[in-house]
């Protein structure tokens, strides 16, 4: 993207009026997307954006600018604005000869999506809106997305850090509106891998628009979910997000260093039932959240968050890292060039257990049964989280039997950590999703098995 | 940059439009500084200028859009010929345009403050040191400030097309905002605060600091309720929140797209009659004002439900023109997006009673001070409203113990004709509605 002779220079450049280290991340990001609504393609949108973002570090301080302007003056001009961020130091550091960290990738692009016919990608719509409506009388709306992005970043640090990475990312997305006497009901499907166009050799548009448009007509039926604390059963896949909120970014260093997380000075005991392991890890091949480099440059890592139960570690980026004398465990993430990195989350999933699903639900008297997970949020520090449950049904002596209406479910993540009570043997993971931290969005993956909560409290209107 | 640079710009892509072709450029541009300290020391000084162009192209009555994140010379040319030829691929639609110049003036609103290019680096430093010290000084029982932050922008766009809108503007923003942490015992609570304006002399250290050791500190000892049916009064913040949601569901668009509750019930009481809700862009006290729209529209005052009864929707020229009627001047976007609609700066008519007074005429209920997972937990389609909680009881009309993990629930319908009261202290705030404290009745809120 850029010289590397180029890069020393604007190391050295960032580091003149010292400072304890610098990086220099280059990015060079096109995307496109095509959205159905009402039955009409409405448009193809394209975007491009290039640009860098350099931080200095002095102290606990980081100064930080970008550019969109990539030239040898453009980016010597951010380097001096994120040196006097920095607010100078005493000293100068020498840029080490910069060294190629040789990361594979763990996802295997076939088929690059800006080599694909508009119209193909078209095409791909007008058949989910087909199959949609074709799903049943009372779907009145129906709207579907596809979107591609290609995402190449380079990294070089002062350390004599040099990396690269070129990230390519398929998804598409179809939502359906039901219509009855009851009112309106939605429903929603979506996938995407880090991988091209190839992604719709193993999905069917037509499948997924199926399946969205059955979520909303199941809903046409479903009763005010319940009121109050219950037990709850979350199917595979669709549980993922609950300990991404629940335990996940209550495990990130930046906010336990904060005293921001209920997880702090944890490391060592017993978190969660003995059967539970969760990992963080961003070789998952094919998953929403993997990549051969973070946005340090650090090579994408497995990471055992809670083993058997106990908490192992915590998650670290450079920064947080180099403070503690140990390395980063590859979860330093940005959402783009203009932003800066934090500990991010990758793909978070928690391990397969021994029950079969089916002897959780009929282990179940009276309950939830949620089978799949809108968005959800947590408050770090109490480790209250909140999640939606856009697909769930009741759970009536141990079987389930009538859906109910959405609603959110709230808990308390080491609570709920503690509380798992039953995990089953039929992992997967769940749908792409985009996590929010401090106003950075960036792409995530998680995953579960089947599991009962003893307790989460249904937020209801049913008493 | 300028807004008469941008609008140079603009012009000069839209001189580009060939015969038949409809095209409109969007370019904006920004300067930004933000300072984060902890503990004292800065944790993190940033400043950064970003710009980018969006094009728009409708030619044999099909659309196409692409943006770039630049304004470099060669990229401008290259943007407009991809979405050209992206308008290749849609559907052809008959009511496809660009907005056209409908002779609505434009208020005359004062967005650009120049006092704050003259703030040095080090005053917005301070501002954000002095708030960490107030909110650590506020309380013994605050044991840290995750964030305090200051920011500021200086932004200005520029809109023009072959169907003759020309519009540029420019304007100056700044806040401060602090998380705290609150501890006692093995128990840690949270609270947040924050002031904004249009330069930096203007902001209030005091009320950011007041509020984020308050919200924090009063939490303290929270426990999870029963289940029970109670009268909520939501806090300012809340209601913005809950009234953003509202405005969504009178887009044209929503309605149009068979997406909103409120389709087909024009004239009709949709809500209690101490309702009345206006979207007002040019009102000068909102901070998200403005004088021109998405498409380059004068803004205007919309009166979206009077007195309980449903005024009207909200149009981008698109969705006006479908409908069979006119934009409303309610096109909102950024450059990398095509105009949706929207609500710019929607607010409740406040009432006569102060907050105080509201909570003192409430027997069994709830101050929400805080709602999470308004995102997921609300459909605006079905009107299912389910959201986390937290708060303080209020018995016999006064606030009593703190209470955490709840949920409160009802559906977006009901809560409108459940409003027993709206009160006095309507306050602006940095999003595109305002705050009011608001009574509503007959709410689930589950707890144990």
């Amino acid at each position: 993207m850029i010289d590397e002779s180029v890069v020393t220079e604007t190391l050295a450049e960032a580091l003149k009026t010292g400072g304890d280290f610098a990086e220099v991340f280059v990015e060079d990001r096109q995307s496109s997307s095509a959205v159905l609504d009402d039955g009409k393609v409405e448009e193809l949108s394209s975007g491009r954006t290039r640009g860098a973002g350099i931080r200095v570090v002095v102290g606990d301080t980081t100064g930080f600018a970008h550019t969109s302007d990539l030239s040898p003056s453009g980016l010597a001009r951010a380097a001096r604005a994120a040196a006097a961020g920095a607010r100078g130091g005493s000293g100068t550091t020498n840029v080490v000869g910069l060294r190629q960290v040789q990361a594979a990738s763990p996802n295997k692009v076939g088929v690059l999506p800006e080599t694909v016919a508009k119209g193909t990608k078209v095409d791909l719509l007008n058949r989910a809106d087909d199959a949609a409506r074709a799903a049943g009388a009372a779907i009145t709306q129906v709207s579907a997305s596809y979107a591609d992005g290609r995402r190449r970043i380079l990294v070089a640090n002062s350390d004599g850090l040099l990396a690269s990475d070129d990230q390519v990312r398929t998804r598409f997305a179809v939502s359906c509106v039901a219509t009855a006497d009851t009112g309106m009901q939605t429903g929603y499907e979506s996938v995407g891998r880090p991988i091209g166009f190839e992604l719709f050799e193993e999905y069917e548009v037509d499948a997924l628009a199926q399946t969205a448009a059955n979520r909303a007509l199941t809903k046409l039926a479903a009763r005010p979910a319940p009121s109050g604390a219950m037990p709850v059963v979350i199917g595979p896949g669709g549980g993922g997000v609950l300990f991404h909120e629940a335990c996940g970014h209550g495990l990130e260093a930046d906010l336990v260093a904060k005293q921001a997380s209920v997880f702090r000075n944890r490391v060592g005991d017993q978190v969660a039932h003995s059967e539970v392991t969760l990992v963080d890890d961003g070789t998952m091949a094919r998953e929403w959240g993997a990549f051969a480099i973070d946005d340090e440059g650090r090579p994408a890592q497995r990471n055992v968050l809670i083993q058997d139960g106990i908490l192992t570690d915590y998650m670290w980026d450079l920064l947080r890292a180099r403070k503690e004398g140990r390395h980063s465990s590859g979860n330093g993430r940005r959402q783009s060039y203009r932003h800066l990195p934090m500990v991010r989350m990758t793909n978070t999933y928690l391990a397969n257990g021994s029950n079969t699903p089916a002897d959780i639900i009929a282990g179940t008297d009276k309950g939830v049964y949620v089978a799949h997970l809108g968005g959800g949020q947590v408050n770090t520090a109490t480790g209250d989280f909140v999640f939606g449950m856009t697909e769930a049904y009741l759970i009536e002596n141990g079987q389930i039997t009538e859906p109910i209406r959405e609603g959110n479910l709230i808990g308390n993540g080491p609570e709920v950590l503690m509380g798992i009570e039953a995990l089953g043997n039929d992992f997967a993971m769940g749908s792409p999703g985009t996590c929010g931290k401090d106003g950075q969005g960036v792409p995530v993956g998680d995953g579960t098995p089947t599991l009962r909560v003893a307790a989460m409290t249904i937020g209801g209107t049913a008493a | 940059m300028n807004p008469e640079e941008l609008l140079e710009i603009a012009e000069r892509i839209v001189g580009w439009g060939r015969d038949g072709e409809q095209v409109e450029a969007v370019v904006g541009h920004s300067q930004e500084t933000d300072v984060r300290v902890y503990n004292a020391e800065i944790e993190s000084l940033s400043v950064a200028e970003s710009q980018g162009v969006g094009v728009r192209v409708i030619a044999n009555g099909r659309q196409g859009f692409a943006h770039a994140g630049t304004l470099d010379p060669d990229v401008l040319a290259e943007t407009l010929a991809e979405a050209r030829d992206n308008a290749v691929f849609g559907s052809p639609d008959e009511f496809f345009g660009l907005a056209e110049p409908d002779g609505v003036a434009k208020a005359e609103l004062d967005l650009y403050n120049p006092a704050l290019m003259d703030v040095s680096t080090e005053l917005k430093i301070d501002l954000a040191l002095e708030l960490e010290q107030a909110v650590r000084a506020g309380d013994p029982r605050i044991v840290g400030v995750e964030s305090a932050d200051y920011g500021d922008a200086v932004s200005a766009d520029a809109i023009a097309t072959t169907s003759g809108i020309r519009s540029a503007g420019r304007e100056t923003s700044c806040y401060l905002s602090a998380y705290s942490l609150a501890s006692e015992g093995d128990e840690t609570q949270t609270g947040f605060g924050f002031s904004v304006a249009r330069e930096p002399s203007a902001l209030d250290v005091g009320v950011a600091a007041t509020d984020a050791v308050e919200r924090a500190t009063r939490m303290l000892g929270a426990t999870q309720p029963p289940t029970e049916r109670v009268t909520v009064v939501l806090d300012p913040y809340v209601t913005a929140q809950f009234l953003s949601i509202i405005g969504g569901t009178l887009s044209g668009e929503a309605v149009l797209k068979g997406r909103s509750l409120f389709a087909d019930r024009l004239g009709e009481k949709v809500a209690a009659q101490t309702v009345t809700l206006v979207d007002d862009p040019t009102n000068p006290e909102a901070f998200t004002a403005s004088d021109a729209d998405g498409e380059g529209l004068a803004t205007r005052r919309n009166l979206l439900v009077d007195s309980g009864q449903l005024g009207c929707f909200l149009h981008n020229s698109y969705t006006g023109r479908r409908s069979g009627g006119a934009s409303t001047g309610s096109a909102v976007r950024g450059y990398a997006s095509t105009p949706g609609v929207g609500c710019q700066a929607l607010a409740l008519t406040p009432g006569t009673q102060s907050p105080q007074e509201l909570i003192a005429g409430v027997q069994n209920g709830v101050l929400v001070q805080g709602v999470a997972g308004l995102h997921s937990g609300v459909n605006p389609v079905s009107g299912d409203f389910s959201t986390g909680a937290e708060g303080l009881r209020i018995r016999n009309g006064e606030l009593a113990e703190p209470i955490r993990e709840i949920t409160i629930a009802s559906t977006l319908q009901r809560m409108l004709l459940d409003v027993q009261a709206v009160g006095s202290d309507l306050t602006w705030l940095p999003m595109s509605s305002a705050g009011v404290t608001l009574v509503v009745a007959e709410v689930t809120m589950s707890g144990t």
